[in-house]
């Protein structure tokens, strides 16, 4: 077990060493140098040096790829070109919004797709399966950033209980969380409805198992054998979704975050694109990374927690 | 105590069941035996209240003053596992692999309220007393053998002493000497808590060696029933003597052999890992003998046989085919003179070919011949089907005329070799007697020579001039069939032979 857990952080640390060696190579190949974009179309040559060597984007490839991930690994994420203050800082402040914008969605999604699923799987083929399907197909089928204009138009604009946008910061958190409840909700929508059609999907599957007929046997009503034996052997599909949809909701905000001004990791991502900032593209980018591989591992050991048979490896 | 009157069911019309009728008593066994398809599993899912969904029962079935099939789901949930409990015949897949066999045998105590550690106390117990002293309450199924597995249903089954267990096929899926042990346990349950016991079987020598009572099912109707060895004694209803006489084929008759070898293992070893699965076995098998091949699950005789096949390495040891080099090493041209019939017949073709592309497959060992057509047709025929098949897809025939398809599929190719792995395991008896003959019939016409493996003993015994008995990766006994059925020499093969469920010879003699 515990070897199995070590040969999976060494494997691990591998994707990230890849994937950190892709992120820079890509970018360096982006066209459009940050200096020449800070400074305009007239600027002298000798002052595109000067500010190349003060942002450290001089040095062989080598040199620079060393330097950006010696410094990640003490914390230094370089220095933004277009805000001039350090990466880890910006970071710092945009995560404190997006990862609780991901919890939160993930728990909405949880909420909703559970119930949901269990009702369609242990109804299946009566009405309540009918409508569980029809409203997770229009829930896939509508597009995000629209469900979250409706949901503003309605919440913010008519009834006036939250505010359209933007985001107070955490010094009130019951306003944080308000803030982040119509987001949460139009992230979570689609993710609920795929995970709520997986569950149904793969409780029906173990309800066909012989160790249900069993549990009827023993006595336990349709319900019970369901929630009792079914949720769980259910569970290795399901936490494969959840895990994509973690990651999803932590990188794939992006649309949502523009939609009510949240100032989080994806709007970042966005403006260093946008602004040739590709120190911050760089470091945010791989602090993707490394959390959708975090993640992954975590999935993994909740596979085993989930099922024993896993255990032995 | 529980009487079944009238029982009838029916799908789109078609009867299923037909007026089944019979009684249970506390303390007796009952046996129900019938070939797949004649209503044993749904007359026992009905005394469960288990049909699958849209299915009703009519008629009755009373147990002391209630009518089950007139009960409500809700009024069900008190009768089931508390006064009628059932076992299944596959016990790989019964239990719940996610749950320690502690919880699941607990589960139906704390079903009427008692605290955990109380029904802890009680699942303890209830592993004990099925023989499972040395099982922790917190292991998992994957971690337990057949045999144990089976020994955890029972447990879970009779922990709240029902009045009627239910056993389904319990042993089918088990090695002859599990199945002995599990059946003596039912025994002695049923005598120290006088509960009743209802199995369903398609053997008839478990019914002969267990049951008070016997009913014989055939087409969703009860054809005859009553104390089990006056009726097999008997034989009065000819469906009952044609079951009786498939279930026991005639021991073959030796056939002189000429010494001409077609396959020879010598010294052959597989080992994975640590594990030495195959420990140097040697085995010779001249053209027109049937060499059978016995012993229990993971003893090795599947790798020897894929070893045999070409289709696994073998660490020592040497296979020749025809005098060439066999095993790994054959060429494609000789892998086209050993073919093979396994046991399953829905599983080993693809459902969506037709017979005719499954029965030429093998074609892409040699090349496929201009006649591919006419030798389909005629391999085909020499199993009792015909050109008129070739169109057909597998769904479309019953297990034996499958692996009859499936034998086909062999011969195409001419071989020397036909290797039947289990092939007649999971059909019917009656089926299965055809065949056998069919398999014999071959063999005397095309002079094929057979390596039948099985853990049958008495199949064995009809097909097969000389036996092999294989324990632990290692032959301990060998010799000619009759020698070794009759006068076994090593324990091991005295362990099998009496482990076998048989018929008391005496209650066959003509009467």
């Amino acid at each position: 077990m515990t070897r199995a857990i070590l040969k999976r952080l060494i494997s691990m640390l591998l994707s990230l060493l890849a994937a950190s060696l892709a992120i820079f190579v890509m970018l360096q190949a982006v066209p459009g140098h940050p200096a020449d974009f800070m400074l305009g179309l007239n600027a002298q040559p000798d002052t595109i040096a000067a500010l190349n060597a003060e942002l450290g984007l001089e040095g062989t490839l080598r040199e620079r790829y060393l330097d950006w991930v010696g410094g990640m690994l003490r914390g230094d994420f370089g220095t933004s070109y277009t805000y001039r203050v350090p990466v880890a800082g910006l970071i710092a402040d945009r995560i404190w919004v997006s990862a609780p914008l991901a919890v939160y969605a993930l728990v909405l999604t949880l909420l909703v797709a559970i119930p949901a699923g269990l009702l369609a799987a242990s109804r299946r083929g009566r009405a309540s399966d009918w409508g569980v399907m029809g409203v997770t197909q229009l829930g896939i089928a509508v597009p995000n950033f629209w469900f979250a204009m409706l949901l503003v138009l309605l919440f913010a604009v008519k009834l006036r209980w939250v505010s359209a946008g933007g985001f107070p910061g955490w010094s009130d958190p019951a306003q944080a969380i308000k803030a982040l409840t119509l987001p949460a909700i139009a992230l979570a929508l689609p993710q609920a409805s795929i995970l709520a059609r997986v569950l149904r999907g793969a409780l029906i599957d173990t309800l066909e198992q012989d160790y249900m007929r069993t549990a009827r046997a023993k006595g336990l009503s349709r319900r019970a054998t369901v929630v009792r034996h079914g949720l769980r052997n259910a569970a290795i599909p399901m936490l494969t979704i959840l895990g994509l949809q973690f990651s999803f909701l932590l990188a794939g905000a992006i649309i949502i975050e523009k939609v009510f001004f949240l100032p989080g990791l994806g709007q970042l991502i966005f403006q260093g694109i946008t602004q040739r900032d590709l120190i911050v593209v760089q470091s945010v980018t791989m602090l993707l990374v490394f959390a959708v591989i975090a993640v992954t591992f975590a999935v993994e050991l909740a596979y085993t927690l989930a099922d024993p048979r896993l255990r032995r490896a | 105590m529980i009487a079944v009157r009238d029982l009838s069911l029916s799908i789109h019309g078609q009867p299923l069941l037909r007026d089944v009728s019979f009684d249970l008593a506390p303390g007796r066994i009952t046996g129900l035996v019938g070939e797949s398809g004649s209503g044993k599993s749904m007359t026992a899912l009905a005394m469960i209240g288990l049909l699958p969904v849209p299915l009703r029962a009519e008629g009755s079935i009373r147990l002391d003053d209630r009518d089950l099939l007139a009960m409500t789901e809700r009024e069900w949930l008190g009768v089931r596992g508390r006064d009628i409990a059932m076992i299944f015949q596959e016990p790989m897949t019964a239990l719940n692999p996610v749950q320690t066999i502690g919880a699941q045998v607990s589960e139906t105590l704390r079903l009427n309220g008692t605290p955990r550690t109380e029904a802890l106390r009680i699942a303890r117990g209830g592993l004990d007393r099925v023989g499972l002293e040395h099982i922790a309450l917190d292991r998992y199924p994957h971690q337990l053998s057949g045999g144990q597995r089976q020994r955890v249903c029972i447990a879970l089954a009779i922990a709240r002493r029902p009045r009627l267990l239910i056993a389904d096929e319990p042993t089918t899926a088990l090695d002859v000497t599990t199945q002995a042990q599990i059946l003596d346990l039912l025994r002695d349950l049923v005598r120290e808590d006088g509960m009743s016991l209802l199995l369903i079987t398609h053997d008839l020598g478990v019914v002969a060696g267990m049951a008070d009572d016997v009913a014989v099912m055939r087409q969703g109707r009860i054809v005859e029933q009553g104390a089990t060895e006056p009726l097999f004694r008997a034989r009065a209803h000819p469906y009952t003597r044609d079951l009786l006489s498939a279930s026991q084929p005639p021991p073959r008759v030796p056939r002189a052999v000429a010494d001409d070898l077609v396959l020879t293992a010598r010294d052959v070893t597989r080992r994975y890992g640590a594990l030495t699965a195959v420990d140097g076995v040697s085995l010779t098998l001249n053209r027109g003998e049937s060499l059978g091949l016995v012993g229990e699950s993971g003893c090795g005789k599947s790798t020897l046989t894929r070893a045999l096949l070409g289709l696994e390495p073998v660490q020592g040891g040497t296979i020749d085919l025809l005098g060439r080099p066999g095993g790994l090493a054959m060429t494609r041209d000789d892998r086209a003179r050993i073919s093979v019939v396994f046991q399953d017949p829905y599983g080993s073709f693809d459902p969506r070919w037709t017979v005719a592309r499954l029965v030429q497959e093998p074609f892409h060992l040699t090349g496929r011949p201009p006649d591919a057509r006419d030798r389909a047709v005629r391999a085909l025929e020499q199993v009792g089907l015909s050109a008129d098949d070739l169109s057909k897809y597998p769904h479309e025939f019953s297990g034996g005329q499958r692996q009859r398809i499936a034998i086909a599929r062999a011969l195409i190719t001419e071989p020397d070799v036909l290797v039947l792995d289990e092939a007649v395991s999971a059909l019917d008896v009656r089926v299965r007697a055809q065949v056998l003959d069919l398999l014999d019939d071959l063999q005397a016409r095309l002079g094929l020579s057979y390596l039948f493996i099985s853990h049958d003993l008495t199949v064995v015994r009809a097909i097969c001039d000389n036996v092999l008995v294989m324990q632990a990766g290692r032959i301990v006994e060998r010799g000619p069939a009759a020698r070794v059925f009759d006068a076994p020499e090593h324990d091991y093969t005295r362990v099998l032979i009496d482990a076998a469920p048989a018929i008391p010879p005496r209650w066959l003699e003509a009467g």
